[in-house]
């Protein structure tokens, strides 16, 4: 935090990241449009820029020149030097993923250059026809390198000087400076005065204002009839008083030449043959009042017009950054807040006050207060899914490229907002279910057009809030599910038994059993060594659920539910044992009460509950949680119908419902390994521990106790 | 007295960097992000300079400054464009388009500070 | 076996430790590793934890484990009441709850003063202990808690 520079350098990389991002957008706008679309060229063009300027600063040399050639090519393609074909489309993209991975290198301090990089920067450097070789000028240091302009040396021979006496200990002759202001160096907001000061602070001995000056009532305020002569001591080199003039470079005629040493016997240094005047340069016309455009061709017609102002740059939202430290502390804050307020309440409640209480509507303004206060520091950690839809694009494209499939991504809802863990933390199963889609969902080109579709395969990635939750859409317009091939393995495996009668929703959901398989050879893509089942794991470990279904020859969808944040959630507290749990809401369908008549048993002992018409495995909750020893099927009592995420259903015995609240996500911590059926705690209104139920996860070990039929899977 | 100065970057680094660069040599600055919000920032401002990207969204620096040069109030404001590019012809084109001087980004910073002091008529702290 | 993981063993230096109580036998650790004590809070239970592993209490706002240290060292189980307490501990950067049946003292005792447990292979509760001491006639055991609590070292850092 003390250094400012390690800041502005932490800065650029999460700047990076957006121009990434609108770079990764300006691609996408251009292989969508049909017709060039300039100011989506405009947008990669700057995002691009911006990060090679940024990287100069901090000098990121790799980076800069990966940057560097990267621009040039989009800058022809600005220029309309460059046609848009797919090739180059292809092109940019992988120029862009990898401009990505220069940035992460960059970050690292990693010095690897990022494989396929000299591959794509021999693209990119044909498509530009720049020589490699070249040194990127860039880099150079403020001031570039002193053009030889040809504005001075010109007209006024020295021979037309006077001879003049500076004495100077050093032998080096004094420089004699001819300075002649133009109208447009008025126009351009230069100031004389200012230069001659500055060539004071240099050292200047001696400014004689020179020419002719007009009477006091012709001159103008940017009249070009006064010049200077400057004498400037010889310690200097010409290219340090030149610097000064840098900026009036061709709106003055300026020459800089050694003055005549007087004492000639000392004369062997080297100011005789001085100075190599440049030949004129050919837009170097002389005339005094000549208009505004002393070089440079057409500077009226510029091409790259400022661009219209576009919808969502429109209104920027001001934004600050914050170190996530803080955020994050700020979170567990207000989850003491959230507990606080909880015990509060209880007291209050506990204290057997008049409804009509002062305290009571004290309270219940701080608990609307609370919850708002929550809600709003929830929001601060809910950022646009759109970044991990762009990484997925990325996986997309490079999966295509190493199976030879034609796919594209269509992304949908990346505005869609969640907590930010959130995100991180969908990363790893999005990408292992994208490179599954392309693997083996989306079938080869030509088996495509074989069976009617379109030769470019299509996934489509959505995010939408539904019910307090995300919800994430995964399709592909493939092959579907071959079902059949995957209730044979499963059978071959021993998964299923060879006459479990299966819908194709339960075959489908053979997928997510663990060491699960159907690709006849491992593929080095997918590695389907791990399978569905960690995908299922650790969407689950988000407190989410994950949905499968297919259509053969049509494609296949992936429905992922998450929490919004992982930090609170609504749980319906209930009691179970004389111990208290909650039971996420999200994860619950219904409530109901047992009758003796609607309980059956199926396979000898294997409690099931009819509910209208269809029959639900019955948990025995404190049994499963070692809250009792396990009791004769019981027959009546208040049962939780909660959804596993393979759309079957489970009910829960509980003892009683107490009440239905939000409450604050605490981790078990790591200590004691991962309990079955249990995904965390939290701390209720008493102050006591509750222990937060993934339902899922608990019949799933309760199935594996084999006391269900896997069909319950 | 100090020196103010507007600064007008789209990239948010080289904003920071601007105003570290010139906060810590005593300059006053003010930041925008493009032409079009740097036209706005000059409507409760008069610096003593300007710096200006090129490339910018919205409005570009050329567009920026031409727009500053048809205000009467900036006519004779001094402007600085920052360019990565050290191409003649780009200089020519902020020249024309009414800029005072250039600077190459990245830049180094006692040097924009002595050219801002240069173009400003002010004497180097 | 001689490990003294939990207590310095410089030559002469004054160690300090915290004693108390499990049934009728005597152990301490060293007071460098405890944070506090606190009374007894009925523990969370966790579903098929071991035995040993009480539940979870909520210590101002995390969520902390605690360790019936008797059944953990073979012996009967803390009956949990009010006399009973809970040592908070911290070993590896995990916090950790001890219930005991009650404390006892702080001692404050010389190296020289420690003596190795003597060797009783097989005996379970004999590797828990590092080493032995003779306080006004009493027999004080000083607990090794890495081998306590090893689910907590594995992931230290």
């Amino acid at each position: 935090m003390s250094d400012p520079m390690a800041e502005i350098r932490e800065g650029f990389f999460a700047e990076c990241e957006e121009l990434l991002e609108s770079l990764q957008d300006g691609l996408q706008t251009l292989s969508e449009s049909a017709a060039p679309d300039a100011e989506a060229v405009n947008v990669t063009f700057r995002a691009v820029h911006s990060i090679k300027g940024g990287a100069g600063a901090f000098g990121l040399d790799t980076l800069v020149g990966f940057a560097h050639r990267y621009e040039s090519v989009l800058d022809l393609l600005r220029s309309g030097k460059l046609d848009l074909d797919p090739a180059l489309m292809r092109l940019l993209f992988r120029a862009a993923d990898l401009l990505q991975d220069h940035v992460r290198a960059a970050h690292e301090d990693d010095p690897t250059v990022p494989e396929g990089s000299a591959d794509c920067l021999e693209a990119l450097d044909a498509l530009a026809g720049a020589d490699p070789a070249e040194p990127e000028p860039e880099v150079t240091d403020f001031q570039p390198l002193v053009l030889s302009f040809g504005d001075f040396g010109s007209e006024e021979s020295s021979a037309a000087l006077p001879s003049f006496m500076v004495l100077d200990s050093t032998s080096l002759a004094d420089w004699e400076v001819r300075f002649h202001p133009r109208t447009e160096l008025y126009r351009s907001a230069n100031e004389p005065l200012y230069l001659l000061r500055t060539l004071t602070d240099l050292g200047a001995t001696e400014i004689v204002c020179d020419g002719d000056i007009p009477p006091l009532e012709d001159l103008t305020e940017d009249s070009a009839e006064i010049c200077w002569r400057i004498v400037m001591p010889g310690h200097l080199s010409e290219t340090e008083i030149r610097e000064v003039f840098d900026f009036v470079d061709g709106l003055c005629d300026l020459t800089i030449a050694p003055l005549p040493l007087a004492e000639v016997e000392e004369n062997s240094e080297p100011p005789a043959p001085w100075p190599p005047v440049p030949a004129p340069p050919p837009t170097g016309e002389q005339t005094k009042d000549a208009p505004p455009a002393p070089a440079g061709p057409k500077p009226e017609s510029a091409p790259g017009e400022p661009p219209p102002a576009r919808e969502a740059h429109g209104e920027a939202a001001a934004t600050v950054r914050v170190n996530l430290d803080r955020i994050d502390r700020l979170v567990n804050l207000v989850g003491e807040l959230v507990i606080t307020q909880a015990m509060l309440a209880q007291s209050v409640a506990e204290a057997g006050l008049q409804p009509n209480a002062s305290l009571r509507s004290g309270l219940d303004s701080f608990t609307l207060l609370t919850r708002e206060i929550q809600d709003s520091v929830m929001m601060i950690r809910a950022q646009p899914v759109k970044p991990l839809f762009q990484r997925m694009a990325r996986i997309v494209r490079e999966a295509a490229a190493a199976t030879g499939k034609d796919v594209q991504l269509r992304p949908l809802g990346e505005t869609t907002e969640v907590d930010k863990t959130v995100i991180e933390r969908l990363s790893d199963p999005l990408t292992h279910m994208i490179r599954n889609a392309v693997d083996h969902g989306i079938e080869p080109p030509e088996k495509r057009i074989e069976a009617g579709k379109t030769r470019t395969g299509t996934i489509t990635l959505s995010a939408r809030h539904r019910a307090g939750r995300l919800e994430i859409e995964l399709s592909d317009d493939g092959g579907g599910i071959n079902r059949k091939r995957v209730l044979e393995t499963a059978i071959a495996r021993g998964l299923v038994p060879a006459d479990a009668p299966l819908g194709d929703a339960e075959i489908d959901n053979l997928l997510f059993l663990p060491g699960f398989s159907t690709a006849k050879s491992v593929s080095a893509l997918s590695g389907r060594g791990v399978g569905m089942d960690v995908v299922r794991s650790a969407i689950h470990a988000l407190g989410g659920r994950v949905a499968i279904r297919s259509e053969f020859g049509k494609g296949t969808v992936f429905t992922i539910s998450l929490p919004l944040t992982l930090a609170v959630l609504d749980g319906m507290v209930i009691s179970v044992a004389g111990e208290t749990l909650v039971v996420p809401l999200s994860s619950i369908l219904e409530t109901a009460a047992m009758r003796p008549d609607d309980v059956r048993t199926v396979a000898g002992s294997t409690p099931v509950l009819q509910l209208r018409g269809s029959f639900v495995p019955l948990c025995d909750l404190g049994a499963e949680m070692g809250y009792h020893a396990q009791r004769p099927v019981v027959r009546d009592g208040t049962v939780l119908v909660t959804a596993l995420e393979n759309g079957n259903r489970a009910a829960l015995i509980v003892d009683e419902i107490v009440e239905q609240r939000q409450v604050v996500i605490k981790g078990l911590g790591d200590s004691y390994g991962r309990i079955p059926g249990v995904a965390a705690a939290t701390i209720l209104g008493d102050g006591r521990i509750a222990l937060i139920l993934d339902p899922a996860d608990l019949v799933r070990n309760m199935t594996r106790a084999g006391r269900a039929q896997p069909l319950a899977v | 007295m100090s020196l103010s100065v507007l600064a007008v970057d789209d990239s948010r680094t080289i904003r920071d960097m601007l105003g570290l660069a010139l906060g810590s040599a005593g300059i006053e600055v003010h930041l925008a992000e493009d032409g079009i919000a740097g036209l706005e920032a000059l409507e409760g401002l008069t610096p003593d300079a300007i710096i200006s990207d090129i490339n910018m969204p919205r409005l570009d620096g050329f567009g920026f400054i031409e727009a500053v040069r048809r205000l009467e109030r900036f006519r004779a404001t001094p402007i600085l464009v920052l360019t990565t590019e050290a191409a003649p012809e780009l200089r020519a084109r902020a020249r024309a388009a009414g800029a005072t001087g250039w600077i190459v980004k990245p830049f180094d910073p006692p040097k924009l500070v002595r050219a801002l002091h240069m173009v400003a008529g002010q004497e180097d702290a | 076996m001689t490990q003294q993981n939990s207590v310095q063993k410089h030559h002469g230096a004054e160690i300090e430790l915290l004693s108390f109580r499990l049934g009728e036998d005597e152990y301490c650790v060293g007071i460098m590793s405890v944070r506090e004590i606190r009374g007894w809070t009925r523990p969370t239970p966790l579903p098929h934890a071991p035995p040993h592993l009480r539940g979870v209490i909520n210590l101002r706002g995390t969520v902390l484990p605690v360790v019936d240290l008797s059944l953990r060292l073979g012996m009967d189980p803390v009956g949990g009441d009010a006399r009973n307490v809970i040592i908070v501990v911290q070993i590896n950067g995990h916090a950790v709850g001890l219930l005991v049946h009650a404390v006892s003292d702080i001692l404050a005792l010389e190296s020289d003063d420690l003596q190795p447990p003597p060797e009783t292979a097989g005996s379970d509760g004999a590797r828990f202990i590092s080493a032995l001491a003779i306080v006004d006639e009493r027999m004080v055991r000083i607990l090794n808690l890495e081998a306590v609590l090893p689910d907590l070292t594995v992931e230290a850092a």
